[in-house]
């Protein structure tokens, strides 16, 4: 995202109305405001309409739920726009970014901003949202009333970039507030591995939404996730003078903290209404057409109260913009806002949340329906009042969010054995069906998060919309906490008929070939294809060439024809273009060969000379016990490779990587096996073998498990008695899983024969990218097992001899070097200060 | 976009650039990465990706786009719009192979 703040720091005077069109100024740039813009174009209100938007962020419009996902890291700043600058350009709208409006002299109809600008306006649209609340606490504020340092909240794009940044550099942070924002925010912390504590003065999380016994259910699986839970307790006070170091509890407890996210509630922005005159009382009051008390000044989003309430969540908000856009373009004059029914779902992953109205009975004659099961972690419940849904909770087990949604918000009969509501009961499942789809009226919201109607599913179908993922790419439903996919899906299905177009694309082994791996390789074997540009000339429609199939199908060719393919380097990624790993600056990391994680004196010294000849930018020691150089332009790589005299440690390939070892027997107290040399014998073994994924192993010699083997793809553990234990599917990057025992064996000969069969199994059968932890689960252990260990059906001993010539074939990449394969193969991409060429030079 | 022909200068020769991989040059103190497609074509775009600054040369290409390879945004190389929904936009140069010699044309403003 850009900061546009320089583009919009003067002062600026809005021209007079051209002919009849009215000035439209909106202060606030944030979901509400924007998606009333968005709802009065729709409209057709461009052309009654010069719109102006105030915002006090530095950006354009971006999704600001998706935050919690940016700090968790499954989303990057670029996947949450909503609207780049280019949007409000292209609509004509004057967009001043960073510049924050102080009053309004409604008497004159000027907005006054803070970089002395004035503007008129004929109509006013105030969409400011809320600001987090900081409770009173010792400690809180400096001498001179500002905010101690390593106090953050979490509300904007600015907010969670601090916390990212402290999140690196820090250890430990305490969390104030457990509801749905503190738990995002925590769970966010901990996935960068930081120690958090979170404090919670309500007797249990997210009391707001959730009962005591869902409470208690969530808190067992959010200490799961590692986060420490304290409720019930009140911050008494903050300690630190220059910058924050703990957080005191009443009963004189200190959490130490490098730093501390508050997030115990928002507050309304109601200053910009108060300046006006407008009546407020906790936000600017507005009535059923979001007019505010003052003629010509509408107000939306969390900034306003209706009829006594006030929302902290987006799906009231489309209601409301929808509403204030019929009645400002005239498309509906008549519209009205109710009030929304909202629910909400906690956005943290391997933690389901959902809950909708209330969270218990309340009335003698409420029906009260509960399913628990807490040592799975599930709590369903759901409130029935007069036959209707009035609440629900669903928690750890969320297949039922879509059906009572709906039931919720639209009050359709529900079924007579209540326990349905909440479960499946073995047969085919109930809820909305294709006559309740039909039934559902086209304004219900399918999609909360990003305010999409089924109307507008339909529409998009109906545009030629013919899958699931062009509907979702094209209304963006399902693209922001994605619990409303499966709803998403069937409205998709009911509206196409039987024109559905099936994702067919999913089951291809890559998307520019319609065949799935099986019947690919079949076809390349029939037909004898040894070359990527062949494949698409034989097998692609219309022999078109795909960019985005190219390493999928190299990697492939590779595996079948281990005697070698005809090589064309443009099948290659960068990566193996060059044997190298490209960093973020278009330089190169480099990664020698260190078997088992175990080195020299003599080969230090060499590394060491290298990194100082060629001023490498960083030298690591890499989480796969290796060393890697970072920072090396393309050019050196050749020139470093020699230097090193060192073979590949393939650091960067959908192949074969590391394996680590611990010191097993030759120096562990504990050892029960030689690990290490197991470790180094696999390496020299399988090295740079390709397959659909990385493959990272590791060995130990006793389950202490030093070096990690639980978790890696394929792990060794020495158990005593010379019996090893092997396990596979094991992962410790973004999903965390422990491997499944695929077998017990008893000589280190057996796992090296084991693990190649493995390797080649999941290299003929794993689906391009696939990870073993997510191969082995697909097909099950039980299944695996049976094929390798038992040799159901008796492939054992192909897959060994495959392996077995695979390994015959492997030649070091970096003896590519001294002759460049291709011209110009380590020239640098961004020649930055490179001379221009002169056309003599080319000519001659 | 369309310069005229006197505008395009001399920049390499086909055969150093390898058949369907990229190569950058530095055409009027303008970085262009130039794509020699399978099928003979040359095509001329910024060097630098509009995302993060990706050396787009070293990216995989088709006959129609080039994917950057740092975060595989794909970008259509006729029209320089980012495809499949990503953000941003990269200048397209015209290109031409004359007696197999590569054309590119930087519009100088
Ligand atoms: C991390 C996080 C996660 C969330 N998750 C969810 C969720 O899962 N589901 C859900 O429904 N909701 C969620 N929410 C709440 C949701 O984001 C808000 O309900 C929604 O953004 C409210 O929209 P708004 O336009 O009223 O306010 P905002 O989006 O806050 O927009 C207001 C804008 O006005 C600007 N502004 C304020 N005063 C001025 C001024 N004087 N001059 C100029 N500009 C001004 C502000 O800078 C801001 O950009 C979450 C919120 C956060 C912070
Ligand atoms: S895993 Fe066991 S044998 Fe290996 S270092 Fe740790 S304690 Fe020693
Ligand atoms: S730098 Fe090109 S996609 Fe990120």
């Amino acid at each position: 995202m850009t900061d546009t703040t320089q583009r919009t720091a003067q002062s600026v005077t809005v021209p007079a109305p051209r002919g009849h069109r009215r000035r439209l100024v909106v202060v606030g740039n944030g979901m509400a405001g924007i998606r009333a813009v968005e709802e009065v174009l729709e409209r057709g209100g461009a052309g009654a309409f010069d719109v102006t938007v105030f915002g006090d962020e530095p950006y354009g419009n971006y999704n600001r739920i998706m935050l919690s996902h940016v700090l968790s890291g499954e989303e990057a700043e670029d996947g949450i726009v909503l609207n780049p600058l280019s949007w409000y350009e292209e609509n004509g709208i004057d967009l001043r970014a960073g510049v924050r409006v102080d009053h309004v002299d409604h008497a004159a109809r000027v907005v006054h901003d803070a970089a002395g600008g004035r503007t008129p306006y004929d109509t006013l649209l105030i969409a400011t949202g809320s600001t987090p609340f900081f409770p009173p606490m010792e400690g809180l504020h400096r001498g001179d009333g500002s905010l101690l340092e390593g106090v953050f909240a979490f509300r904007t794009l600015d907010d969670a970039r601090a916390l990212l940044e402290n999140a690196r550099t820090h250890r430990r942070a305490v969390v104030i507030g457990g509801g749905l924002l503190g738990l995002e925010a925590a769970h966010g912390l901990v996935t960068h591995g930081l120690e958090v504590d979170l404090v919670h003065s309500p007797p249990h999380l997210m009391n707001q939404q959730l009962g005591s016994d869902a409470g208690r259910v969530l808190r067992r699986k959010v200490e799961q996730l590692g986060i420490r839970v304290h409720t019930g307790v009140r911050t008494r006070g903050l300690l630190g003078t220059d910058r924050v170091s703990g957080v005191e509890l009443p009963d004189g407890t200190v959490l130490a903290a490098d730093f501390v996210v508050v997030a115990a509630g928002i507050r309304p922005n109601v200053e910009v209404g108060v300046s006006a005159g407008l009546d407020v009382d906790r936000g600017i009051l507005v009535d059923d057409r979001m007019r505010t008390s003052a003629e010509d000044v509408y107000a939306v989003g969390e900034c306003v109260q209706h009829r006594g309430q006030t929302y902290g969540l987006v799906a009231p908000l489309w209601d409301q913009a929808s509403v204030l856009a019929d009645h400002l373009t005239g498309a509906a004059p008549d519209a009205e806002y109710h009030g929304s029914r909202t629910s909400t779902k906690l956005k943290v992953a391997g933690v389901d949340v959902v809950a909708m109205g209330l969270s218990g009975p309340e009335r003698d004659e409420d029906e009260f329906v509960v399913f628990s099961e807490p040592h799975r972690g599930v709590y369903l419940n759901a409130v029935v009042r007069d036959d209707r849904l009035v609440g629900a909770t669903l928690l750890g087990d969320v297949r039922k969010a879509a059906v009572l949604a709906q039931h919720y918000d639209l009050g359709t009969p529900l079924p007579e054995e209540r326990t349905r509501l909440l479960l499946d009961l073995g047969e085919v499942q109930e809820g909305a069906g294709a006559g309740d789809l039909a039934d559902l009226d086209d304004a219900v919201q399918v999609c909360h998060c990003n305010g999409v109607t089924k109307g507008r599913i339909v529409g998009a179908v109906a545009d030629g919309c013919t899958s699931t993922t062009a509907v979702m790419a094209k209304t963006k439903a399902g693209k922001g906490c994605g619990s409303c996919k499966d709803l998403v899906e069937r409205i998709t299905e009911w509206a196409a008929g039987g024109n559905l177009t099936v994702d067919e694309t999913v089951g291809w082994y890559v998307p520019g070939v319609p065949l799935a791996k099986p019947e690919l390789m079949a076809a390349i074997r029939e037909r004898g294809l040894k070359s990527v540009s062949a494949v698409f000339r034989e097998l692609a429609p219309g022999g078109v060439e795909d960019a985005k199939s190219k390493m999928g199908l190299t990697s492939l060719l590779r595996m079948m024809w281990p005697e070698g393919i005809v090589e064309e380097r443009d099948g290659r990624f960068v990566n193996d273009r060059v044997h190298a790993n490209i960093q973020r600056d278009g330089t190169f990391s480099v990664v020698p060969q260190m078997k088992g994680g175990v080195t020299t004196a003599d080969q230090l010294r060499t590394i060491a000379d290298v990194a100082d000849k060629y001023d490498v930018g960083m030298i690591k020691v890499t989480g796969g016990q290796r060393i890697d150089l970072l920072g090396v332009p393309k050019e050196d790589l050749p020139k470093v490779w020699a230097d090193l005299g060192m073979p590949s440690g393939y650091a960067y390939g959908k192949s074969f990587r590391t394996v680590k070892t611990c010191v097993g027997t030759d120096f562990c107290r504990f050892g029960l096996g030689d690990s290490t040399q197991l470790g180094i014998d696999l390496e020299t073994r399988y090295q740079g073998v390709e397959a659909p994924a990385k493959l990272k192993l590791g060995v130990v010699g006793c389950p202490r498990n030093c070096a990690e083997a639980y978790v890696k793809d394929v792990g060794v553990v020495a158990v005593g008695s010379g019996r090893w234990e092997v396990y596979v599917g094991g992962a410790a990057g973004a999903t965390v899983r422990k491997g499944d025992l695929l077998t017990t064996v008893t000589s280190p000969e057996e796992v090296v024969t084991l693990v190649g069969r493995f390797i080649q199994f999941y290299r003929e059968w794993g689906n391009w990218l696939e990870r073993t932890y997510e191969f082995v689960p697909r097909l099950g252990i039980e299944r695996v097992r049976a094929v390798l260990v038992d040799d159901s059906d008796g492939m054992a001993a192909g897959l060994d001899e495959r392996m077995q010539t695979t390994v015959e074939n492997y030649r070091d990449p970096w003896q590519e070097g001294a002759e460049p394969v291709t011209t110009g193969q380590f020239r640098p991409a961004l020649p930055l200060g490179m001379p221009t060429v002169r056309p003599s030079q080319v000519r001659s | 976009m369309n310069a005229p022909a006197d505008v395009l200068q001399d920049v390499c020769r086909v055969e150093d650039l390898p058949v369907g991989e990229g190569r950058t040059y530095v055409v009027d103190g303008e970085q262009v990465a130039l794509f020699r497609h399978r099928s003979g074509r040359v095509s001329a775009v910024q060097a630098a990706c509009p995302h993060a600054g990706g050396p787009l040369a070293d990216g995989q290409v088709d006959e129609s786009v080039v994917i950057c390879p740092l975060h595989l945004t794909a970008f259509d190389l006729a029209t320089g719009e980012a495809t499949g929904g990503g953000e941003g936009t990269i200048a397209v140069h015209p290109c031409r192979v004359e007696a197999g010699v590569v054309r590119v044309g930087v519009d100088v403003r």
